[in-house]
């Protein structure tokens, strides 16, 4: 288990106060913050490559703190890969190989390269991959040392779309295979599709830790609570139905949702914005109304937030007029509509 | 037709006239030189025992002083790109010293440091060679006066190179030295090269240092000072002529080289 203890460090214009964290084995851990909070630092901070002010870094008892790079069994991945240059792939993921027989080096450069298929990319050049395939590398590389823990900074951030999913892939697959992660990003469908723990870092300190379903149902940070739709995240399963459509099942709820995503289990993000409050059950385009008890209103940035129970909770966002002229308030039944579009899945 | 092709500008016309007049200033006097040197001169000079072996010492003495000199300067330079620390813009000056005193004074320096009667005079002496008179000292003159130009271009080179690869290299388990070896100085190779080049070229060059130091063995540059000096001009010009056009030659050769090098790491 790795354990941050009260971690600070200042660079001036990044600046890690007093973190505290732990990554336990097998976890995969997504500390989420907006850039420039101090996530690169922190995590240079636990490779090694940056001395903390303050604090200490632990493998389970043993104090690392002031250990040496290479003794921290610790694999770095940056978000721009920093591929060296003027080596092929094979050189690449070869780096962190050494004292080893030549033969041994290959058989395990292959095996790394097969596993993050990039088998036929192995004489190439890094200036002739795309960002995805570069990604994929990095990550060889980092696992050639067989690390306790894997670091990655913002792995997925600069990739474009089909990239991303395919990466995102990937990483579960690792993360299923064992391997222990901490992850840094400000993109929290990052932390949606692969955490199974998040932290929530906001000024150099981390707020929040829990269950990603505790921590975005119930953000304590201004900063997870403006991502949109956060407040209506639910895990669950994709079931195919026709044209586009598929049936989202999550604790006995079923919402249909535009999607041309595989079946399987994932995750559903709905805005509050996009959520329609409605005192009777009214014919239109929505595709999902469910009937539900008015648990909660709550200030918010542009309006106010209603709280409806509908088997779950379901945060819609309403103006101040609207919440008047529908008399909204605690206990009332009311009807609550979204368009099957206005549903964002992310697999997991 | 005419309003597809890009105007030239009355402002580019006049720099490439200046730019033009400062080429002329540079070619002019060597394609002088070189017309007033008659072929069959060239080779009787190209024959001329003393020459061959002023151009060897040259050659040789210049290379060596760049070669010992880059296992310092090429480290001192990955300190100055890398690191900080107390007195860095003192240090920095101090190296490019050599570039703004007069070369004859620097000789003088050299001299005043590797005489026979000094320390390090005295401690050659007892290795069994002397500066003064001596391809040792012709060395030191020369590796003076040269230094800066590589550990400006080195640095130069290091500090261009991604400080996140080193430390992809480091937290791969690469000891520091190994980072210097597989990272730094390959992705700096081409501006070390040019680096050392350019020391190597000030180097033959050299004649205030040089002709402090050692005036015999006479390396070219000095004999032709020499011969200019005994004979006249007329019998400078070949040598001159003769020492530039070496001097060239090899200059293409090693950057082809090492463009070559650098191709085929790509």
């Amino acid at each position: 288990m790795l354990r941050i203890r009260n971690i600070s460090k200042d660079l001036g214009e990044f600046a890690v106060r007093d973190v505290s964290c732990d990554v336990e084995d097998g976890a995969y851990f997504v500390l989420l913050g907006a850039s420039g909070v101090g996530k690169t630092v922190l995590l240079e901070t636990v490779a090694g490559l940056v001395t903390p002010d303050a604090g200490r870094i632990l493998w389970d008892d043993e104090d690392m703190t002031h250990a040496r790079i290479q003794k921290r069994g610790l694999g770095l991945v940056y978000q721009d890969q920093a591929l060296f240059p003027h080596m092929t792939v094979y050189r690449n993921i070869a780096y962190g190989l050494r004292w080893r027989r030549r033969a041994a080096v290959r058989d395990k450069v292959r095996a790394l390269a097969a596993d993050v298929g990039v088998s036929d990319l192995v004489h190439r050049y890094p200036a002739t991959l795309s960002g995805g395939e570069a990604q994929r590398v990095a990550l060889a590389r980092a696992l050639a040392t067989e690390p306790r823990c894997l670091l990655l900074d913002e792995p997925i951030s600069s990739l474009d779309q089909r990239a991303r999913a395919e990466v995102r892939a990937l990483l579960r697959r690792l993360h299923r295979q064992g391997h222990t992660v901490l992850h840094v990003t400000h993109d929290y469908e990052e932390a949606v599709s692969l955490a199974t723990r998040v932290g929530v870092m906001e000024n150099g300190s981390i707020v929040q830790v829990g269950h990603p379903r505790e921590v975005f149902h119930h953000p304590k940070s201004e900063f997870v609570a403006g991502f949109v739709g956060i407040r209506n995240f639910f895990a669950g399963h994709l079931e195919r139905m026709q044209d586009g459509l598929a049936r989202f099942v999550t604790a006995g709820l079923v919402l249909l949702v535009a999607t041309d995503a595989p079946a399987g289990p994932g995750n559903l993000i709905v805005r509050s914005e996009d959520l329609v409050l409605a005192p009777t059950r009214t014919d239109t385009s929505a595709q999902n109304n469910f009937l539900g008890t008015v648990v909660d209103l709550a200030p918010a940035r542009g309006g106010v937030e209603v709280t409806v129970d509908v088997g779950v909770e379901l945060a819609a966002l309403v103006t101040e007029p609207s919440v008047a002229r529908l008399q909204l308030a605690c206990g009332l039944k009311v009807w609550v509509s979204f368009k099957a579009a206005a549903a964002r899945y992310i697999e997991a | 037709m005419s309003a597809l092709r890009p105007r030239v500008q009355p402002f580019s016309l006049v720099f490439a006239g200046l730019g033009g007049a400062v080429l002329l200033f540079i070619v002019a006097p060597l394609a002088g030189m070189v017309f007033h040197s008659p072929v069959a001169d060239l080779a009787e000079t190209a024959g001329d025992a003393e020459v061959q072996a002023s151009v060897w010492l040259t050659l040789w003495t210049s290379m060596a002083a760049t070669a010992i000199v880059a296992v310092a300067a090429v480290p001192f330079a990955y300190l100055l790109a890398r690191k900080t620390f107390p007195l860095k813009r003192l240090v920095t000056a101090v190296v490019d010293l050599p570039i703004v005193i007069p070369h004859s004074a620097a000789g003088i320096a050299i001299l005043g440091i590797v005489a026979r009667d000094t320390l390090v005079g005295r401690a050659a002496e007892g290795m069994g060679f002397q500066f003064v008179g001596g391809p040792a000292g012709i060395i030191a003159a020369m590796a003076f006066v040269s230094v800066p130009f590589l550990i400006n271009a080195a640095r130069d080179g290091f500090a261009a190179v991604p400080e996140r690869l080193e430390k992809a290299a480091l937290s791969l388990g690469a000891s520091p030295t190994r980072v210097f070896f597989t990272v730094s100085v390959p992705l700096a190779w081409r501006a070390i090269v040019s680096g050392l080049v350019l020391m190597w070229a000030r180097g033959l060059s050299e004649f205030g240092a040089v002709v402090v130091v050692a005036y015999h063995p006479i390396v070219t540059p000095v004999l032709i000072y020499e011969r200019f000096g005994a004979f006249g001009l007329k019998y400078a010009r070949p040598v001159s002529v003769l020492f530039i056009a070496v001097c060239l030659v090899l200059f293409v050769v090693i950057r082809l080289l090492a463009r070559n090098e650098r191709h085929a790491a790509h």
